[in-house]
């Protein structure tokens, strides 16, 4: 403070702070938003396993049988409960931030948010009755 | 004795520091007194030397946008009865460049804003002749909750993805060409659309939402932005689809 005043000739000495590493630690919003990124890598996992199980199918019987054989071990039981736990946060919050994306209009007036979310959920159900309709008969 | 609330000031005078410092005053704590209040006081009472932006005191001119308690708020809508005991923080807003004290430098903003045309853009001006350009109560309804934004740049304090990429148009300029986009009169989506689709536009955004937390005028950009980002891929299919009909 006891300086000798330093003026810059052509131009304010602006402060620019530093963004730190830990931004997101800082407040709980932005912490949430890093949490929800993160768990997004159990979605790629599903998808990788996915990817797994159908070239086991083309393996053939005995591959398809040694897949099912892994997939009965304790940890990836609870690995995949986890990750289901997961996915089904995602999909769930994506359903409920549609509305956001999707501002309808109709007669003059903006659609209610619920008339939004609603379709999704139908959808969801409809794809999984067809899915355990598929799975299940016999 | 009256009761007293203490403010923590930041001061930068880059004439003689390298640093933002913080700087303590004791201020008559009233019901009554917003942040702004605390601040006007200092100022004609206690230090002539702090600088900050103020305007209106009425949440309308957009000028004493600052991080309170590290929240961005208009201090002139933020009440001191809110932080009692105190000690409250008063900060520049953050993520821009501080000129002095509490006064941020917002070149960035006004350039970002002006880039997306903000005004109603005509292929043709109708003569005069015709008459005003009308609109129905439901034209004016589609864009006006995105025409409140008074440009105090609160959005852009809470957005981390302005903080790590300094390029990134921005919540406010994006909501604004939204309220043009969806003005029934206007004629300019088009010359919007190659500013906003660009990654640093629209696809930078990932929505952590915080802007429309922050957002004094309950202006939503985060909404603007989905919606935008949800006409850009149309925009992209259609030319995609139909080569023949892009520009």
């Amino acid at each position: 403070m006891n300086e000798a005043p330093v003026y810059t000739k052509y131009h304010p000495r602006w402060y620019r702070a530093r963004v730190s590493t830990y931004w997101w630690s800082r407040r709980w919003a932005y912490l949430k938003f890093i949490l929800r990124e993160l768990s997004s890598i159990f979605v790629a996992y599903f998808a990788i396993l996915t990817l797994l199980q159908v070239r086991a199918l083309g393996g053939g019987p005995e591959a398809y049988a040694r897949f099912q054989a892994w997939m009965k071990a304790p940890i990836l039981i609870a690995l995949n409960a986890l990750s289901l736990f997961f996915v089904l946060v995602h999909a769930l919050t994506w359903f409920h931030l549609a509305p956001k994306a999707m501002a309808v209009r109709m007669r003059g007036r903006r659609v209610p948010d619920f008339l939004i979310v609603l379709p999704n959920y139908i959808a969801w159900l409809a794809a999984s009755a067809i899915l355990a309709w598929l799975l299940l008969r016999r | 004795m009256a009761e007293t609330i203490t403010l923590e000031v930041t001061r930068y005078r880059p004439e003689r520091e390298r640093e933002p410092t913080f700087q303590t005053y004791e201020v008559p704590f009233r019901k009554d007194w917003v942040v702004l209040d605390a601040l006007n006081y200092i100022k004609d009472r206690l230090d002539g030397s702090l600088s900050y932006r103020w305007s209106c005191r009425m949440g309308v001119c957009g000028s004493c946008g600052m991080m309170v308690d590290g929240e961005p708020k208009l201090t002139c809508a933020t009440f001191l009865s809110g932080y009692m005991p105190g000690p409250v923080r008063v900060e520049p807003l953050q993520y821009f460049p501080v000129v002095r004290d509490l006064v941020i430098e917002m070149t960035d903003f006004m350039v970002k804003l002006k880039s997306v045309k903000p005004w109603i853009v005509r292929q043709e001006e109708k003569p005069l002749s015709e008459g005003e350009y009308l609109q129905t109560p439901d034209q004016l309804d589609t864009y006006k909750q995105f025409s409140m934004c008074i440009n105090c740049m609160l959005c852009y304090a809470a957005c981390p993805v302005y903080a790590l990429d300094p390029r990134f148009i921005g919540p406010a300029a994006i909501a604004l060409a939204q309220r043009y986009n969806q003005d029934s009169r206007d004629q300019g989506a088009e010359e919007r659309l190659d500013i906003l689709s660009q990654h640093e536009g629209i696809w930078a955004c990932t929505f952590v939402g915080e802007c429309t937390k922050v957002c004094p005028k309950n202006v939503d950009p985060a909404g603007a932005i989905q919606q935008y980002k949800l006409t850009s891929t149309k925009e992209w299919f259609k030319s995609f689809l139909m080569p023949w009909r892009a520009k």
